[in-house]
């Protein structure tokens, strides 16, 4: 990881700030995304999308920026050069979060008012299959070898097994009460499932699916009905997963080996997403209700900075 | 690898397949709900330009069973609900009586005080949820040990509002009563709020017009409302008789709060976060209107039903119950936090709305109102105020 830090530095030198990491944070009742240069930890810009934006994703080469707009129902396409919407997927209505497959063109989303799972062949933008699922369909994550697709159900409180091959649900996992967000280890060999209502964050086994060990967390002064885990995001050397808490206001920091909670980091206001830059030396979360984005140094295991960005910021990528 | 190809291969329905992979295989199991209506007549009211929905509760209850049923089809759990609408105690009774005797154990309630205690005395065997009455005396005296209440109380719904009024430091009250017994127990808890946070009740008016107020308020509510320096009137009028008229009509320029204007409730149209728009919509889909808090009682009732079948396996009474009564039943209400039945009395503890017709303006508890125990349990009788101790007769 330390080493990675110097990659960023050299090709900054050699071509100037335009280089320069970007997050894109959507903001749900802006209907824009936020703008944040990476080198200045500052907004600055918006770019208006479609309604209430939610889940964003990348794609493989980081060139198009794939955008939930739920209210508009339908999953736009941004070309991340000019910045300009070019294509919206037929993606069922009310499309929440989403996942690309590694093949970087099935694009699997769950259609939180339907029951379904849509999966969409983003170059073709036809429907290759919906798959019908629990009530509230949410989270949506795809093994890193693209053979599992995973979508958690929040009314019906399962983790629902999807084979990507023939697009059936082959398997189910019940979990605590209202699965918010999934996450797969890097490796593959476990997947991570976040409970808002039950407080828990189950580690499971994905060769079996079934739960290896169920993550509690306790913080001195917030009341245990606050901590409500929906984010979920796990280090690429796999030493670290990163709990955010939502209205507890804080992000848990997990050993991923032992699964012990090392420490609580004090955030905004109702947490919900996060991602890495890309050396992983800064973690960014977006904080719903205070509607800004607070960075964490993840060597220091420190809350640096708060940016301000729009109102109710969800969803956040970062490019190179 | 290759055994879960040919799984894959073999399985042509999750229907089928779901529970041979999950954890421990499931035996199917039909889980089947009562819903026992039985609204008075409210006779005629005097300002009945909006009427309430006479399906109210019911469509919460078969809300629930779509919800549940979805969870229930990869368990192989069903959930049934028989529905019973009647015109008289007599009718609620005899209609549950045919539903105990057809072997239905579970039920919800959406019926007044009377009522519930006659379905309680008559079925001990079978576990009730209140969706129907938000009577104190159920929670503080009177004990059913096989209701659980998932209205809110009346003194929840006072005590939420006098937290928010406490906030604003509005803390002299005028308190406008109308004539029948529940405009009568909504004052009496307003009162018991007003002692607990610090409000005082400067004067009180008895409401006794009879006339029709959309002609006469203008002229005759600022009269009414006359009298000492008040910083908000309190209206109790469950049956919206008079108190629509009151805002923009008091003597004072001063907002007005209680089963109008600002209003605690357990549920409404304007309450959106936490996951409430997705329940909001699947409900207006099904129902063609908006969800209202007795729809929410039913609809949670029917949930929390479902929880504990899911958790337990079986749709055993005395089970759901001891498993609600204990810690180890979250519930999820799209009210922002976990909720629960309190140990002592049967009531689910949540977060109170409070409400004006087209905007919510706050969640109570508010904020610094502690609790040792549960922030929620500031709303309404805590454990020491209330005789029941509905926990203790778990074995």
């Amino acid at each position: 990881m330390r080493t990675a830090l110097f990659v960023p530095l050299a090709l900054l030198l050699v071509s100037g700030p335009a280089l320069a990491a970007t997050a894109y944070v959507s903001n749900e009742k802006d209907n824009n995304l936020s703008v944040i240069d990476l080198d200045r930890l500052e907004t600055v810009g918006t770019i208006d999308v479609g309604m209430r934006p939610r889940g964003l994703a990348l794609s493989a080469d980081n060139r198009l920026l794939y955008i939930c707009a739920s209210d508009s129902d339908t999953v736009q396409v941004m070309d991340l050069a000019t910045r300009k919407i070019i294509k919206q997927l037929p993606s069922g209505a009310d499309p929440e979060q989403f996942a690309l497959h590694p093949n970087d063109q099935w694009l699997y989303i769950s259609n939180e008012d339907d029951a379904l799972v849509t999966v969409v062949d983003v170059n073709k933008e036809e429907v290759r299959a919906q798959i019908d699922v629990g009530v509230e369909p949410e989270g949506m994550a795809v093994s890193p070898d693209g053979k599992w697709a995973v979508n958690t159900s929040e009314t019906t409180n399962m983790l629902h097994w999807i084979d990507t091959a023939t697009n059936t649900l082959v398997d189910n996992t019940l979990v605590d009460q209202r699965p918010r967000h999934v996450e797969f280890s890097k490796d593959g060999s476990t997947l991570w499932a976040s409970s808002e209502i039950g407080g828990t964050v189950a580690v499971v086994d994905v060769a079996t699916r079934q739960i290896l060990k169920k993550l509690k967390f306790e913080i001195k002064g917030v009341h245990p009905d606050k901590v409500q885990p929906v984010g979920v995001k796990l280090t690429a050397d796999g030493e670290y997963a990163f709990v955010a808490l939502g209205p507890a206001n804080h992000i848990a920091v997990v050993d991923a080996n032992t699964y012990e909670v090392l420490d609580y980091l004090l955030v905004g206001r109702r947490v919900w997403h996060m991602a890495f830059n890309p050396d992983e030396s800064l973690l960014l979360a977006t904080n719903g209700v205070s509607g800004d984005v607070s960075v964490i140094d993840v060597d220091d295991l420190k809350v640096t900075r708060s940016i301000k960005v729009g109102r109710y910021p969800w969803g956040v990528v970062v490019t190179p | 690898m290759r055994p879960l190809l040919l799984y894959a291969a073999l399985c042509l329905s999750p229907l089928v397949c779901a529970p041979t992979l999950a954890a421990p295989a499931r035996e199917p199991l039909t889980v089947a709900i009562g819903y026992l209506g039985y609204r008075p007549d409210p006779g005629p009211l005097l300002s009945n330009v909006i009427p309430e929905p006479e399906d109210a509760g019911l469509q919460g209850a078969q809300l629930a069973i779509a919800d549940s049923d979805t969870t229930g089809r990869f368990l192989q759990h069903d959930y049934q609900l028989t529905a019973r609408d009647a015109q008289s105690p007599e009718q609620l009774a005899a209609a549950a009586k045919a539903l105990h005797e057809a072997g239905l154990r579970l039920f919800v309630v959406n019926a007044p005080t009377q009522s519930l205690r006659q379905l309680a005395d008559a079925m001990p065997d079978s576990l009730l949820f209140n969706a129907g009455s938000a009577d104190d005396a159920l929670r503080t005296s009177l004990c059913l040990p096989n209701v659980l209440h998932t209205l809110p109380s009346r003194a929840m719904l006072a005590d939420a509002l006098a937290q928010f009024l406490a906030v604003r430091q509005w803390n002299r009250w005028l308190l406008i009563v109308g004539q029948r017994p529940e405009d009568r127990a909504y004052a009496e808890t307003l009162r018991r709020a007003a002692k607990r946070f610090g409000h005082r009740v400067i004067a009180e008016k008895a409401w006794s017009f009879d006339n029709d107020q959309r002609r006469s308020a203008q002229a005759e509510m600022p009269l009414f409302t006359k009298g000492g320096d008040y910083d908000v009137v309190l209206v109790a009028d469950e049956h919206g008789d008079f108190g629509e008229y009151v805002p923009y009509h008091t003597w004072l320029p001063r907002p007005v709060a209680g089963t109008q204007g600002l209003t605690p409730t357990g549920w409404h149209k304007t309450v959106e976060t936490y996951g409430a728009a997705q329940l909001q919509r699947r409900f207006e889909t099904q129902a063609g209107r908006w969800m209202n808090d007795r729809d929410f009682a039913a609809w949670i009732a029917v949930r929390s039903i479902a929880a504990a079948v899911t958790q337990l396996g079986r749709a055993d009474p005395t089970a759901i119950r001891a498993l609600s009564l204990s810690d180890d039943l979250p519930l999820d209400g799209f009210k922002g936090r976990k909720l629960g039945y309190r140990p002592w009395n049967g009531q689910l503890r949540q977060p109170i709305p409070l409400v004006h017709p087209r905007a919510l303006v706050s969640n109570s508890p508010q904020d610094g109102f502690l609790h040792p125990v549960s922030e929620l349990d500031t709303l309404g009788y805590d454990a020491p105020e209330s005789r029941c101790r509905l926990s203790e007769s778990i074995r």
